[in-house]
């Protein structure tokens, strides 16, 4: 598969894209009233030339396997320099310019890929950076968030586009995923390679980020990050196989049992119901995810300034 | 007394915690006047000129026509003083070379007309209104040095201050572009390594050394007592 | 560079160029919904919309072949994609991606084929795209131009010293040179940036798009928005009628 993150219109089925766009135009607005307050007028080449940086690097593609290519994400790189809100609208900005300029990513699917990429990506790749960057773990910090970035943005875009109601046989699925993941090592240790380049010609492009921050509790927010993305990401794909899963262990009996929540009927619904009702599950499961980024990144923001 | 344009005293500034670039820097131009800036590489210079305007900012005074360079005066003296860079790609970045000389009048606030006659009015003082729907990027590197001129003289400054003017310019392009200054009524400040450029240009010179200006006086003399050019030898100590 | 030549036809004298850009992005946005919930009929409709946007490219004057082939390249793409839907067993839908993602791109074309890019940067701010966003992707595109000479530069240098410019391998050795090389590129770029930025700043720059092009919505405005607005509805309303 070449490269999945930026989605063409379409691709993505009508209340995909119409979620997914009015739901990202606030996000933005959000980030760049966020990015703005405070902002120091001689960071923008910084934020223009990393934009720029990050937008040529997109457009080159490394070979990925056999036959594959990948490009780099860096949402990552963005988020360690520019901090998440300013690295949010310039990977914003960057995913318009290609759409507009260089028909890459659709106008309509713009939502999605800011949503995939530009909120969900730039968060994911910050977090480990924000709870580990300041210590001794700080390579180690740097390299998940490029991982994780990656791996959330194709992620959901891949859940997107089996939401749309594509349907793709479990073989291309399985090759598609090992991709995404070897892509995604690619992104950590090409983000790790340039972020150590950068410190050495100029040391402060590289926010510090402080040390010391609880290991629990960030250890806890980026499994639920990677849970609710696998979560999104099967539930999304592969409905008969859970369901064939679960009738043959019994798991999904259990599991409704064990959670009365509003999950329950969720996965009630979601085994007896239409596509477009599995969509519009997914598309909530999708929206945990976001609003955990979302609020990760807040929490991350505020607790930045004394 | 006369009032001068740029009045700086014990002016220092250090690069992002790095070594101090301008350790006590005092200058002042009065009107009219055309002053040399001297020195060799790395002695601050430039970085002197980037404070004039307020996009460096560092300890001790800066005064120009007696506003004190402070955020909220910076875009008052931004309107006095055109800032001339070494580097006129970098300087010139609109499509064409008329647009690129209206980005200054544009924002001002004048109207689209109004802007573009100032521009034009500038393209004629220094003789490239022909080349006004002209890429900045397909001019000579003379033409393009006049543009970026054009492009300061817009936006109606008191004082101009020139960068290197000279750099990847010919002989001929050197002695042109000393004829247009000269011509020019603003008082100068020309950053150079040119002496014969400087010497027909600006009666007095400062010499920058390690970020403080250690002589001044008339050009001829600061030359001679550095023995800043390329025919003598170097002054034993500088100092 | 692709680009360039856009810059190039953006800069064209047509009727179309000479719309103000709200009456451009509107249509444009019509369209696509229009395009993007089509589900019957779909060939036929594909078939008047790319009629309709042939004659607006002739009508700007853009050579059509050339936009034609730009808009081409999310074909790759949807190749991949439609070759996924036909291996599930949904031919189908490989078809309308490919048809709906190949003219979405050049309806998109079309418009940022007949505005430059200030102007419609400047559209989409009085259309309340937040300032700071427009701000942000003004440099980012004025700056990619910057990147890609400072590159040119650092690969001849290269050359010149006898490096052969062979493009990232696999061993561990090239893997940091290249992000080196990457490093030193960005490090360069910053720095013409910065010059650029200030060269501006010292030209009295505030922040705020230059707007040597002022919007004015004129009558003629509101009619192309409309008209171009309704063709695309009235075709899909039609052929699906017929259909």
């Amino acid at each position: 598969m070449v490269s999945i993150v930026h989605i063409p219109d379409g691709f993505l089925s009508t209340p995909v894209w119409a979620t997914l766009d009015v739901a990202a135009f606030p996000a933005v607005g959000y980030m760049a009233r966020r990015a703005q307050r405070g902002f120091d007028d001689a960071r923008i080449p910084l934020l223009g030339v990393m934009g720029a940086f990050v937008f040529a690097a997109q457009m080159i593609n490394f070979p990925v396997g056999i036959g594959t290519s990948a490009h780099l994400l860096g949402a990552a790189l963005l988020a360690c320099t520019l901090g998440p809100a300013a690295a949010s609208v310039t990977m914003a900005a960057i995913l318009a310019i290609q759409a507009l300029v260089f028909q890459d990513g659709g106008i309509l699917a713009l939502g999605p890929n800011v949503i995939n990429m530009a909120i969900a990506g730039v968060l994911a790749g910050y977090l480990p950076f924000y709870l580990w960057g300041g210590g001794r773990w700080r390579t180690a910090a740097i390299f998940a968030g490029g991982v994780l970035s990656a791996l959330v943005s194709a992620v959901l875009a891949l859940a997107e586009l089996m939401l749309s109601g594509v349907r793709m046989p479990a073989a291309i699925l399985g090759v598609s995923l090992a991709l995404f993941l070897a892509a995604a090592v690619l992104e950590g240790a090409i983000t790790v390679a340039v972020i150590g380049a950068l410190e050495k010609i100029q040391p402060n492009f590289i926010r510090q980020p402080r040390a010391g921050r609880p290991w629990a509790l960030g250890a806890a927010a980026l499994a639920g990050l990677l849970l609710a993305t696998v979560g999104v990401l099967f539930a999304s794909a592969a409905p008969d196989g859970i369901q064939r899963l679960g009738r043959q262990t019994g798991i999904a009996e259990r599991a409704k049992a064990l959670f009365s929540t509003p999950f329950a009927d969720y996965q009630a619904a979601f085994f007896q119901a239409g596509w477009e009702r599995k969509a519009a599950g997914g598309l909530a499961g999708i929206a945990i995810v976001y609003a955990a980024c979302l609020i990760a990144g807040r929490a991350a923001a505020r607790k930045r300034r004394p | 007394m006369k009032r001068p344009l740029i009045e700086v005293r014990d002016l220092r500034f250090r690069y992002g915690g790095g070594e101090a670039a301008l350790n006590g820097v005092s200058f002042r131009l009065d009107e009219g006047e055309s002053v040399a800036l001297f020195g060799p590489n790395g002695s601050g210079k430039t970085t002197f000129v980037l404070h004039l305007n307020g996009l460096l900012q560092g300890e001790g005074s800066v005064e120009v026509c007696g506003l004190p360079v402070e955020r909220r005066n910076l875009s008052a003296i931004r309107r006095k003083i055109g800032l001339v860079f070494q580097d006129s790609e970098s300087q010139l970045f609109m499509p064409t070379v008329l647009e690129d000389v209206a980005f200054g009048p544009i924002n001002r606030g004048l109207s689209r007309p109004e802007a573009l006659d100032r521009a034009m009015a500038a393209l004629r003082t220094v003789g490239m209104d022909a080349a006004a729907g002209r890429a900045p990027y397909h001019l000579s590197a003379g033409e393009q040095k006049k543009a970026a001129i054009a492009g300061i003289l817009a936006t109606g400054p008191e004082i101009l201050v020139l960068d290197e003017p000279t750099t990847f310019l010919d002989p001929p392009g050197q002695r042109a572009l000393a004829e247009l200054l000269a011509a020019l009524p603003q008082a100068k400040i020309v950053v150079t390594h040119n002496i014969p450029f400087a010497l027909a240009l600006c009666p007095r010179a400062v010499f920058f050394q390690e970020g403080v200006i250690v002589a001044e006086g008339p050009t001829a003399e600061v030359v001679a007592r550095f023995r800043w050019n390329f025919d003598s030898a170097p002054a034993k100590s500088l100092r | 560079m692709h680009h360039i030549v856009l810059e190039r036809w953006s800069r064209g004298a047509s009727a179309l160029h000479a719309r103000d850009p709200r009456a451009k992005i509107v249509p444009l946005l019509v369209f696509l919904t229009a395009l993007a919930t089509a589900r019957r009929a779909l060939p036929e409709f594909s078939a008047v919309l790319f009629l309709l946007l042939c004659a607006a490219l002739l009508g700007a004057r853009i050579p059509l072949l050339a936009a034609l082939a730009r808009a081409a390249l999310v074909l790759p793409f949807a190749a991949v994609f439609a070759a996924v839907c036909w291996l599930s067993g949904d031919p189908a839908r490989g078809v309308a991606v490919a048809l709906k993602s190949y003219l979405s791109a050049l309806a998109v074309l079309t418009l940022v084929a007949t505005t430059p890019l200030p102007a419609l940067l400047r559209g989409l701010e009085a259309m309340r795209v937040p300032l700071f966003l427009l701000t942000v992707a003004q440099f980012l595109y004025r700056y990619l131009f910057v990147i890609s000479e400072e590159a040119q530069h650092m690969s001849k240098a290269a050359a010149a010293r006898g490096a052969p410019v062979r493009p990232m391998a696999s061993s561990g050795a090239r893997f940091r040179a290249a992000a080196g090389a990457l490093a030193v590129l960005f490090a360069r770029s910053y720095g013409r940036a910065r010059d650029v930025h200030r060269a501006m700043l010292a030209r009295g720059f505030t922040g705020r798009l230059p707007t040597l092009y002022d919007l004015r919505f004129r009558p003629a405005d509101a009619a192309f928005a409309a008209l171009a607005s309704l063709a695309p509805l009235a075709a899909r309303l039609a052929v699906e009628r017929i259909g």
